[in-house]
């Protein structure tokens, strides 16, 4: 039997404090020129998939814009539909939530993608469990936590019956036929479940890779179980080794509970990659990275979102704020909150202040110290290379996910330094053998 | 005057797939669509217009599929240069929020050069989205899409490394918008477009502001849409030229595998005789969406015989600036909210 295979992604969020953009030696990286420079350029280092985060209101402090980081991004599936029209084999991969988008409408622009890019396209499916993103839609603050999966399930299989309305040989093979499509070839599809409300008869046969690849990202049981349902590639959080291994267990129990074989689902944890060339530049860099990422202005803004007050007046060098903080829940502008992280707010910040006593901390220091790392590779190209190999071999993951923290720099590092590594272990493809994603990702065919 | 032309499948005579020549698959191809935008595009045309449905566009023995219109626009953004590319998009079964993000992301694409016909709903097209609704009034789409584009301010994004800010707060706005059924806050996701505002064009039954307005060929209906305060006002015209056969007999044909019965104007004929008639219309319009019958016989008719010799404005950087209009002020400009 052949080497299992690493398969990797770049996931682009567009927001957040791990992009570097002071960087001067940044492309403009909304811009579709700058897109399409990364598309080629994974294109050019054999990459599985191009993968679009989603984040449908731009993250606030304390009602206003949040000033420090990047924001402002295309609509996913617009700007992947551009990147079909310019790129030959990379996989495009859309975030998209279940809760504040229409089945139908959603189901035809994801097949349209799929299209458009001869069988290149992927879902990745979240519910974006977030009523203050939902202000920004019809529905608003509708469901709960536990009824979002319920709906993400109905969802999906609402999008896989329009996925599979068109018998293959619905359209006639020449115009002299009676009719364009063979009459009882499409099938209507009408669903009256609790969350999901819809009749249509869709407009798109299969594509060339049968319908959108489904990612899964959300870590709940409920997550983890629409994944071992529904998903062909799980986005998981858990990059650590224990961690990564620990999830393949669970998520293989769950997939076998649902009659499916370990082979059906790829496993793709997210990543940043730090490379140097000797492991003493790498550890540098990192360091270098995390200061750049936790500025003494987000450092104050950090802990304005648990302090729920204006804390703009103090030092971030200066001791911790000497008023209390206010009683009520965790801010939820700055994005999705775990729902470990949601209660518990004033034991957090109790804890950080005998942290910040005993050490003599500043604001910055302790937010430096207590802010959670980044899941992240550092090392040398065969230190990384090496690590991956047994990842891999052992089966914990089938590969990763980047967050990629300088444009292009992250990419063509890796691109340029570290595949070469992963093709001389037998690990990485060296051409690609293979037009659609789901082949990409050597999935089994539907 | 300003021509545009409407690229749906295979042309816009429901039996089009029929003489097409291609295979009756091809209009679910890419490479119909860049063919047929390339050609537009060289032919001189201001602007493509992509018609689209959530349901099939024919429910009888004619074409059952259709490519969703954004993502056939986006997919030649990067594959033009000058011609404007203009999707509809249902005020009803889509998303307000997601419908401003998806044509503001079609106009950083394209570079400035997006358009957004605005369409209504059939009960069919409203039942795809069943009780995801309720879809809200189509002027009140328009609206809440209007504020969102202008939610960003052009120079919102400021990358000041000494004081650590990406962008500037003042300048990115919550819009606060408050319809009849729906509620918007904003901002939207995406800065800014180009344009500022990417053109509007809508049907005068529609009832809805917009750059352009699409009525019937006739001088009564663009007397009526001005009174009504349109800027520019497009006449719609279905047309089949003389060919390998001549128009009439074309038609004839088209006609016997399913009858064409639109309400719109139809020229049917020689490209000399298109070429006096458009003359003639521009004496009321200020431009003409073609709706050619068959887009692989017709398209190069009229690109070969009939916009060479037409009086067309040159096209601009932008679409804005080939039809003239400027780029809007922002209305949040100098606001604190
Ligand atoms: C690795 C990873 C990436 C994610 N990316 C996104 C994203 O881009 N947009 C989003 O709205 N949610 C994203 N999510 C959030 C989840 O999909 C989900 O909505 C949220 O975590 C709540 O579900 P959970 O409780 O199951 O985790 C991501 C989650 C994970 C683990």
């Amino acid at each position: 039997m052949s080497r299992p295979q690493l398969h990797l992604g770049v996931f682009y969020t567009g927001v957040g404090q791990q992009y570097v953009w002071s960087d001067p030696g940044n492309i403009d990286h909304t811009t579709i020129d700058g897109t399409l420079e990364i598309a080629r350029t994974l294109e050019r280092g054999l990459f599985d998939a191009f993968f679009f985060g989603e984040g449908l209101r731009v993250r606030e402090n304390r009602g206003r814009v949040l000033a420090t980081d990047v924001a402002g991004r295309p609509d996913a599936l617009t700007q992947l539909a551009a990147l079909a029209g310019a790129t030959t084999h990379i996989g495009l991969v859309a975030t998209q939530n279940t809760t504040y988008n229409f089945p139908a409408d959603l189901a035809r622009r994801l097949s349209t993608l799929d299209l458009l890019s001869d069988g290149r396209a992927g879902w990745n499916i979240v519910t974006t469990d977030n009523a203050w993103t939902g202000a920004n839609f019809r529905r608003g603050g509708w469901l709960d936590h536990d009824r979002r999966y319920d709906r993400a399930t109905q969802f999906v299989e609402a999008a896989k019956a329009i996925w599979s309305s068109w018998a293959d040989d619905a359209v006639a093979p020449d115009s002299a036929a009676a009719n364009w499509a063979t009459p009882g070839s499409i099938r209507a599809v009408e669903r009256h479940t609790d969350l999901v409300d819809l009749t249509v008869v869709p407009t798109l046969p299969r594509s060339r890779q049968g319908r959108p690849v489904l990612f899964q990202a959300g870590d709940s049981p409920g997550g983890r179980d629409l994944a071992a349902r529904h998903a062909d590639v799980v986005f998981s959080a858990n990059t650590e080794y224990d961690k990564a291994v620990a999830y393949a267990t669970d998520i293989r129990r769950r997939l076998a509970t649902y009659g499916r074989s370990p082979d059906s689902l790829r496993i793709l944890p997210g990543a940043s990659v730090i490379l140097g060339a000797t492991a003493a530049e790498a550890t540098e860099r990192a360091e270098w990275l995390r200061r750049e990422q936790l500025t003494p202005q987000r450092a104050i803004g950090f802990l304005e979102q648990y302090w729920g007050k204006d804390l703009s007046a103090y030092d971030p060098h200066g001791p911790l704020p000497d008023i209390e903080p206010d009683a009520g829940e965790l801010d939820p502008s700055r994005g999705t909150i775990s729902i470990a992280d949601r209660t518990g707010k004033l034991d957090r910040i109790r804890t950080w202040r005998e942290l910040a006593e005993a050490k003599n901390l500043s604001i910055h220091g302790l937010v430096l110290a207590i802010h959670p790392q980044d899941r992240s590779f550092t090392g040398t190209p065969t230190h990384i290379a090496d690590e991956w190999t047994h990842y891999i071999q052992t089966r914990a993951v089938d590969g990763f996910n980047i967050t990629p923290h300088l444009l292009p720099a992250t990419i063509t590092d890796i691109v340029d330094l570290l595949i070469p590594e992963l093709q001389t272990r037998g690990i990485y493809r060296t051409e690609y053998t293979s037009t659609t994603l789901r082949d990409h990702l050597d999935l089994p065919p539907l | 005057m300003f021509l545009a032309v409407e690229l749906d499948g295979a042309g816009a005579h429901p039996a089009a797939w029929r003489a097409s020549g291609a295979s009756p698959a091809s209009v679910l191809l890419p490479s119909t669509v860049r063919e047929a935008v390339a050609l537009a595009e060289e032919g001189g045309f201001t602007l493509a217009t992509f018609a689209d449905s959530p349901v099939p566009p024919s429910s009888g023995a004619d074409i059952a599929g259709r490519l969703e219109a954004v993502g056939r626009a986006a997919f030649v953004s990067t594959t033009t240069q000058r011609i404007g590319l203009a999707p509809s998009v249902s005020t009803a079964t889509t998303e307000p929020f997601h419908l401003a993000a998806q044509i503001a992301s079609l106009d950083h694409a394209t570079h400035g050069r997006a358009a957004w016909v605005v369409e209504g709903a059939t009960p069919a097209e409203l039942a795809t989205v069943g009780t995801d609704g309720p879809p809200g009034e189509a002027a009140e789409v328009v609206a809440a899409v209007r504020a969102l584009w202008d939610s960003w301010e052009d120079d919102a994004v400021i990358k000041d490394v000494p004081t650590g800010r990406y962008l500037d707060p003042d300048k990115v706005h919550h819009i606060d918008f408050e319809g009849a059924t729906f509620t918007v806050k904003g901002p939207l996701i995406t800065p800014r477009p180009p344009q500022g505002q990417p053109v509007i064009l809508a049907a005068d039954t529609l009832d809805v502001p917009a750059d352009i307005t699409l009525v019937d060929a006739r001088p009564d209906r663009a007397a009526a849409a001005r009174a009504a305060g349109a800027r520019l006002v497009f006449a719609e015209l279905e047309v089949v030229l003389d060919a390998h056969k001549p128009a009439s007999a074309r038609l004839a044909d088209l006609n016997r595998a399913t009858p064409w019965s639109t309400s719109r104007t139809r020229y049917t004929g020689s490209a000399e005789g298109l070429v006096a008639l458009l003359a003639t219309l521009s004496a009321n319009f200020d431009g003409v969406r073609l709706h050619p019958a068959v887009l692989s016989v017709d398209l190069p008719a009229l690109v070969e015989h009939v916009l060479p010799v037409l009086d067309l404005y040159p096209r601009g950087d932008t679409l804005r600036a080939s039809l003239g209009l400027a780029k809007p002020a922002n209305r949040f400009e100098g606001s604190t909210r």
